[in-house]
């Protein structure tokens, strides 16, 4: 295939640049989501393909077609009288002057002249506009059919909230594997994980040949401690677990009860029940509550608090039958032996990031209550500690990163503004504490929680809610949508947003194989590398 | 029959009639006429063959037919040697470019041919200089003749690619020319393919 692909013959800065393609060059060739430059007469325009057609200048032609089967008529139609085309959404410029290569790349403002001529963007073009491997940029991934390696500057990225996006099974834990590893190797970030599928920590599960792929610690065993809400579990899956997370009674708020009201099926009002009886029992409401009708207390005793408090017979029992599936969740016991949430500070604030691993509490409820309420006690704690140093001008905590799944369930509509999550969206940082989002139900995700994130990632999505909850707000929306739709199933994305300067469709980095371990190992320090180096070994052996 | 022999360099004909866009020339021998669609020159003109007649010198009389008691029709010829004399060969040729100072130029001359001018069949190193370009096929496309233009320019498309290295290539490349310059008249493209594959 040759690098030139043709000229353009229309563009309007709305609805982008129409290249009608030379007669050697097969439609067939041309993918959306490939990056094209336009070499306009004062600037260099770089665009993504957005749509791919066959046009011909004659409609007769279509009426009744020519003879194919004679190789010199295809010939010489070909690129003629029937010719590709390609819709072409401009999405930077570079100035051709030396000040504007300066300045480096720049929004588009305006279009290329007619006749300019379109290339296939290059390695050096890619290079150009997202920068190469450095101390904040990490290999990511590459963009469709190229060779070039696509770079994240991941100190930009984690000054924001970010999302990862896609169906089941399209790759975003793969992709969130490879940003943390990144996270670990080239920012100054901490991460906290709510690892839901107990796949960051130590080892993760492959559709792949290998069938499981190594997890957090395995690349940073300084960097990484494990912990853990069921021991057992994963002492039998032989995780090197570091504490093991209990929750007291005492630890749980009639705010984490709210959060769950929909998954644990309470009334409105039986969750207005759990307040009134915290305003009557205090911290230990919850155990107080428990207890109520269970030992001595007397119906008339129950009833008489009830009346007193102002809650109905109906929506004390909707609220005790949701507490008590809390209660029989195994790490909530009535007094925690230890403070999690101190244990997890304490590994933050020595530049140790946090994998929780869930064991074999996969129900979201138990999800939804455990990520809430210790991000929420974290994010207290960095609040304080951020407000200290502003006001003593010493330096702030370092910045977190909080990674969670299912965001919808945290960050919907109805639950974002009692959340801790939505918060953290919503403050864009305010207190160096920042979120990681993985969903696969993107729609259901509050809209301006959404529109706050600064980078997205998105795998394949294919419904129409869906994408359009993730692309909204972003300009050549309706072209990226084509790109979207038409991801494969599996490895690749699309990335837009703060930390990207442009939009590019790309396919993340091979991971999990003894060789993509090696080049993950060699980004990272020289320790890592000799440490990953005689893991592959041991791995081998 | 001299020049028949050496027909190859020589002239071929005069010409008898000439405007900016085509000439007509009479041949010095019966019958010697150059193949439609063939590249001629005269001075610095050059033209394709579009028409060729053969026809008596006197106008109004027509021959008598002769043939009945001979067995071929060369023993016509051969028992009437006045014939040749009485017969006259003439072909026109539409002009498609000229020859400034040193470069072909694909567009009308300045000057028509001039009457009694010689006229010359082009040699296959003229042949493929003028070619190089397709600029000629511009005017044919446009040419307002007696025959249908899609014959005459693939005739002379058909008799330019005989002397190219790579006469399928010329081919090609004229034809793309062509559905071009024919971008909304798919009808005589197609006409035009039709008698180059
Ligand atoms: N970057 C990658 N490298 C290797 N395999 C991948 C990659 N991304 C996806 N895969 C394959 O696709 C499967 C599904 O990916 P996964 O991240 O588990 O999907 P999701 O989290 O979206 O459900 C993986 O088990 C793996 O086999
Ligand atoms: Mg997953």
């Amino acid at each position: 295939m040759t690098d030139r692909l043709g000229i353009v013959t229309e563009a309007s800065l709305e609805r982008g640049v129409e290249v009608r393609l030379d007669g050697p060059v097969s439609v067939e060739d041309m993918v959306v989501g490939r990056y094209v430059t336009i070499e306009g007469q004062q600037r260099r325009f770089f665009g993504m393909i957005t749509d791919v057609s066959l046009g011909v200048t004659d409609q007769r032609l279509t009426v009744t077609p020519p003879d194919v089967t004679d190789p010199f008529i295809r010939e010489v139609l070909t690129g003629t009288s029937t010719y590709g085309s390609i819709h072409v959404t401009p999405m930077l410029t570079i100035g051709g002057d030396a000040e504007s290569i300066l300045e480096g790349p720049q929004p588009v403002k305006t279009i290329p002249g007619h006749f300019s001529v379109v290339n296939l963007a290059s390695e050096e073009d890619i290079e150009r506009v997202f920068g190469s491997e450095d101390p904040q940029r990490f290999h990511i991934g590459n963009p469709l059919d190229m060779e070039t390696k696509l770079c994240l500057n991941l100190e930009e990225f984690v000054k924001r909230s970010n999302g990862i996006f896609g169906k089941s099974g399209t790759g975003k834990t793969f992709l969130t594997r490879i940003l943390l590893i990144g996270m670990l190797q080239k920012s100054q970030a901490v991460n906290l994980i709510f690892d839901m599928h107990n796949e960051y920590g130590w080892e993760g599960s492959s559709e792949g040949t290998t069938g499981k792929v190594k997890g957090l610690k395995q690349w940073g065993q300084s960097k990484v401690a494990i912990f853990t809400l069921d021991k057992e579990n994963s002492a039998t899956r032989k995780v090197p677990t570091d504490f093991t997370v209990q929750i007291g009674y005492d630890e749980i708020t009639p705010e984490d009860i709210s959060v769950l009201r929909s998954t644990l099926n309470l009334t409105e009002l039986a969750v207005e029940a759990a307040y009134q009886l915290r305003r009557r029992f205090g911290k230990g409401w919850l155990r107080e509550t428990l207890a109520l009708g269970e030992g001595d207390t007397s119906q008339e005793d129950i009833d008489g608090i009830l009346k007193e408090a102002n809650i109905h017979e109906s929506s004390f029992q909707s609220l005790r039958r949701g507490l008590g599936i809390i209660q029989r969740l195994g790490f909530v016991v009535p007094q925690a032996p230890e403070d999690a949430v101190k244990h997890i500070l304490n590994q933050l604030d020595r530049g140790v990031s946090v994998v929780l691993e869930f064991g074999r509490y996969r129900e979201i409820s138990a999800y939804l209550l455990v990520a809430n309420m210790l991000s929420r006690r974290i994010y207290a704690q960095y609040q304080e500690r951020s407000e200290k140093a502003r006001a003593n001008d010493t330096a702030l905590p370092q910045p977190l990163v909080i990674t969670i799944e299912e965001a919808h369930k945290f960050l919907s509509t109805e639950v974002a503004g009692k959340t801790i999550f939505g918060t953290i969206a919503r403050e864009m940082r305010k207190y160096n504490v920042s979120l990681l989002v993985i969903d696969q139900r993107p729609s259901g995700i509050d809209e301006e929680v959404m529109s706050q994130m600064g980078t997205k990632i998105t795998c394949l999505l294919d419904n129409e809610k869906d994408i359009d909850s993730v692309l909204a707000g972003v300009s050549g929306k309706n072209e990226l949508k084509a790109v979207l739709a038409r991801l494969a199933p599996k490895q690749q994305a699309l990335i837009f947003g703060h930390a990207v300067p442009m939009p590019v469709a790309f396919q993340p980095r091979e991971y999990g194989s003894a060789q993509s371990y090696k080049e993950f190992g060699q980004a990272g320090s020289q320790t890592d590398t000799a440490r990953a180096e005689k893991d592959i070994e041991e791995l081998w052996e | 029959m001299r020049f028949i022999n050496n027909q190859s360099s020589g002239k071929i004909a005069e010409v008898i009639e000439a405007e900016t866009t085509r000439f007509t020339a009479q041949c010095y021998d019966l019958y010697g006429l150059p193949p439609l669609g063939s590249l001629v020159h005269t001075g610095d003109v050059y033209a394709i063959v579009f028409n060729a007649s053969t026809s008596s010198l006197e106008p109004g009389r027509k021959p008598l037919a002769r043939g009945k008691d001979e067995t071929t029709e060369e023993d016509i010829y051969k028992s009437s040697p006045q014939l040749a004399k009485l017969l006259r060969s003439e072909f026109e040729a539409v002009t498609v470019g000229f020859k400034d100072v040193e470069s072909l130029r694909q567009y009308l001359p300045p000057q028509p041919a001039r009457i009694h001018a010689f006229v010359y069949l082009c040699q296959p190193d003229e042949v493929k200089e003028f070619g190089g370009s397709f600029d000629f096929l511009d005017i044919l496309v446009n040419a307002a003749l007696p025959i249908p233009a899609e014959e005459l320019i693939a005739a002379s498309l058909r008799q330019m690619s005989r002397v190219q290295d790579d006469p399928r290539a010329f081919l090609v490349a004229a034809g793309k020319e062509l559905a071009s310059l024919l971008s909304s008249q798919y009808d005589r493209l197609k006409s035009i393919l039709g008698r180059l594959s």
